[in-house]
């Protein structure tokens, strides 16, 4: 039982002199103001009420996780399910060849020719499967597939070289600790031309010079912060160095000197990270220990496994798609400087950590492993 | 009359507008405006609004304010090609920025930074007016200038960070940029360039004496509030003629934690810790990539970034596939 007096006198000599006129408003602001303060409170005290998981990638104290939503984890990549994939036909000893079957096959003559088909039909399925054949081979319909008049076709080959080049040169990179690989689908996703890639667009503010110019937008290769729009051609294409630190506690020279990284450099550098971090749907402490982030002692394996990409990437931009710069037509080309569409990280990752979440592409397609006559197991 | 003013206040007095004093510098005849009330602002402080004193100082500092911001404004401007809806849309991306690295101390072309440097050069005179002005009125009302000082804390920081820094690094490329994001930006990207500012020591003071500013404000604000039923809420008249409220306010200091501020010692405490901030903040700024340019490197020298146990890289802790779900 309460006490008798438990409500204080200044309590009631409030009310009397104030009597109630409405208590409506008084009632919905205590309302709404009170449940704000609960959820605040709640939020604080019990967290985030959607269940998350974390992945721990660094020493305990160092705050090193990647945290996801349980709902989304469970969700696999919709890509994934979406994917066609066909083992290889058993090879007889005896078996004539593709370059001996059909003509002008320069790339994959070395192909039996239930092998080639199988290949040729899933390219299509996996980059023109509303176009079919005649999206590469203009003579399809009338059993013409030799010509090479379509520019569709030409490119097409080099991809397939590319794919192979990636499969096997960079062979640390595609499958860094597990099989995966990567086939045309890896990018193209059933499209003609991948949904992730890049042009050349700075400079993006109209009359100014120098670093003015190139950032403080809003455009998809800044993705969408105000840092510098110009990092992925700087680095994916023009081999700029990305890192910004001396490596001692002491400065050696002034931001003008030649060569000298600025803070304008770091922010193009974080503007390059962050696209990454957004590629692969990871933050920066899966790579880099964020306390110093030039540490070499102090990044992850995966930031090795990274590196490796990013080096990739540049040869795939300037050995693989720039030379391929007069064979596209003008509506393949960039809107600015009629450059050539490239990649980067997001034209295969597209948000996950390994593209279509680790499914091992290149398992049933050894013709796109390596350059040369297939190894089949 | 004594007046309690404070967002407690139930009634509100409505009489003749207060005019003030008249001073010796006749600043009485520049005062401008008549004064009126505001119910709104009786709510959170002093219910009269105006007259306003700005004399050439505050005339000065508001016209070159005004250049400044308009310099930044039509700069924005030009930098969407001059349309309006674009403007509002990028507003919080778009800036100013400081020059080129390539230009050091010279002038640099307008559209480099020149107009950069031009509004700089009235941003500096507007502030420094204010600051002027805030002794000047000090002056004129024969106070101490305490505040004028604790403006200068502030504009110490505002200068190294746009004045005396950028001549040590000789480049005004090294200035912040004018933008509400870009500003941010750079902030971020300074940290980053220098090795992590979180190892530079006055960057932890400044934290210190901010945090403990908002503490201490909290506290004394608590503390007046709590007595403010004995007459605490007259500080003043407390600090030199000691009531119950201060009895009190101190007792249950001491008896919470040993310790207790006087009256008067509360104020120098909380100005101080104010002034700090910025002190320690600037000194900080200051010594960043002009003698120090890699803080955690400068740490692990001065052996206070400690080493962690432990493997790094996530195959140690988990797997991919077990992480998305799919397998073991």
């Amino acid at each position: 039982m309460l006490p008798k007096n438990w409500i204080p006198e200044w309590f009631d000599d409030w009310n009397a002199q104030h009597p109630t006129k409405n208590l409506l408003k008084p009632a919905i602001l205590v309302g709404v103001g009170g449940t704000a303060v609960f959820a605040v409170a709640m939020f604080a005290s019990w967290g985030n009420p959607l269940p998350n998981e974390s992945l721990q990638t660094g020493p305990r104290g160092t705050g090193m996780s990647v945290t996801k939503f349980t709902a989304d984890l469970d969700t696999p990549d919709p890509a994934i399910d979406e994917y066609y994939a066909e083992p290889p036909y058993e090879v007889a000893s005896d078996e004539p060849l593709a370059r001996d079957i059909y003509e002008n096959v320069q790339v994959l003559g070395d192909l039996t020719e239930g092998n080639f088909n199988r290949l040729m039909n899933s390219i299509t399925l996996w980059v023109s499967p509303d176009e079919g054949c005649t999206y590469c081979h203009e003579g399809a319909n009338e059993g013409n597939y030799a010509d090479d008049d379509l520019y569709t076709k030409v490119v097409a080959r080099s991809m397939i070289q590319m794919t192979q080049s990636i499969n096997d040169d960079w062979y640390g990179h595609v499958n860094a600790n597990a099989e995966v690989g990567v086939t045309c689908y890896t990018c193209h996703r059933g499209q003609n031309v991948p949904s992730n890639v890049w042009f050349r667009i700075a400079p993006v503010n109209e009359g100014v010079a120098g670093w003015s110019a190139v950032q403080n937008r809003a455009t998809v290769q800044s993705q969408f912060t105000s840092l510098p729009s110009d990092a992925l051609e700087t680095y994916l294409l023009e081999y700029e160095p990305i890192n910004v630190h001396t490596l001692q506690a002491h400065p050696i020279d002034g931001p003008s000197d030649p060569g000298a990284r600025t803070w304008q450099d770091t922010e193009r550098t974080y503007s390059l990270m962050n696209y990454f971090s957004n590629s692969l749907g990871r933050n920066c402490v899966f790579c880099h220990n964020s306390r110093a982030f030039y540490d070499p002692a102090q990044v992850t394996p995966q930031w090795a496994t990274a590196s490796l990409g990013i080096a990739m990437v540049q040869e795939l931009n300037n050995d693989w798609l720039v030379p391929l710069t007069d064979v596209l037509p003008e509506h393949r080309l960039g809107p600015i400087y009629a450059d050539v569409p490239k990649v980067a990280c997001k034209t295969c990752h597209q948000g996950y950590q390994k593209p279509l979440q680790g499914t091992n592409v290149i398992a049933d397609y050894p013709e796109l492993a390596a350059p040369g006559a297939p190894v089949y197991d | 009359m004594a007046d309690y003013q404070n967002i407690f206040t139930q009634v509100q007095v409505r009489g003749p507008v207060e005019m003030g004093m008249t001073t010796d510098f006749g600043t009485q005849d520049e005062r401008a405006g008549k004064g009126g009330f505001s119910t709104l602002l009786g709510w959170i402080g002093n219910a009269q609004l105006g007259p306003i004193y700005l004399g050439w100082f505050g005339i000065i500092s508001l016209v070159t304010g005004t250049l400044w911001l308009n310099i930044i404004g039509f700069n924005m401007l030009a930098q969407v090609g001059w349309s309006i809806p674009e403007f509002i849309r990028q507003l919080f991306w778009l800036a100013l920025e400081p020059p080129s690295p390539e230009y050091g101390l010279t002038m640099p072309p307008l559209n480099d930074g020149g107009w950069y440097i031009i509004s700089s050069f009235f941003l500096l005179i507007s502030v420094m007016c204010w600051w002027a002005r805030s002794y000047h009125l000090a002056q004129q009302h024969k106070m101490g200038k305490h505040v004028a000082w604790a403006f200068a804390a502030a504009i110490w920081l505002f200068l190294v960070l746009g004045l005396f820094r950028p001549i040590l690094m000789g480049s005004w490329s090294e200035a912040v940029p004018y933008g509400i994001f870009p500003h941010l930006d750079w902030t971020t990207a300074f940290s980053i360039r220098y090795g992590n500012l979180y190892y530079n020591p006055f960057h932890a003071l400044s934290i210190v004496f901010l945090y403990g500013s908002v503490l201490l404000f909290a506290m004394h604000g608590a503390t007046i509030l709590a007595v403010t039923r004995y007459g605490g809420d007259r500080e003043l008249e407390q600090i030199y003629d000691r009531g119950t409220a201060s009895e009190r306010a101190a007792l249950f200091w001491r008896w919470t934690m040993g310790f207790n501020a006087t009256m008067e010692g509360i104020h120098r405490w909380a100005w101080w810790f104010a002034v700090l901030t910025p002190i320690t903040g600037g000194i900080g700024i200051l010594l960043t990539g002009t003698v120090v340019d890699n803080w955690f490197i400068w740490a692990q020298e001065h052996h206070f970034a400690p080493m962690y146990d432990g493997s790094y890289g996530y195959a140690d802790y988990g797997s991919y596939e077990a992480f998305i779900g799919q397998g073991e």
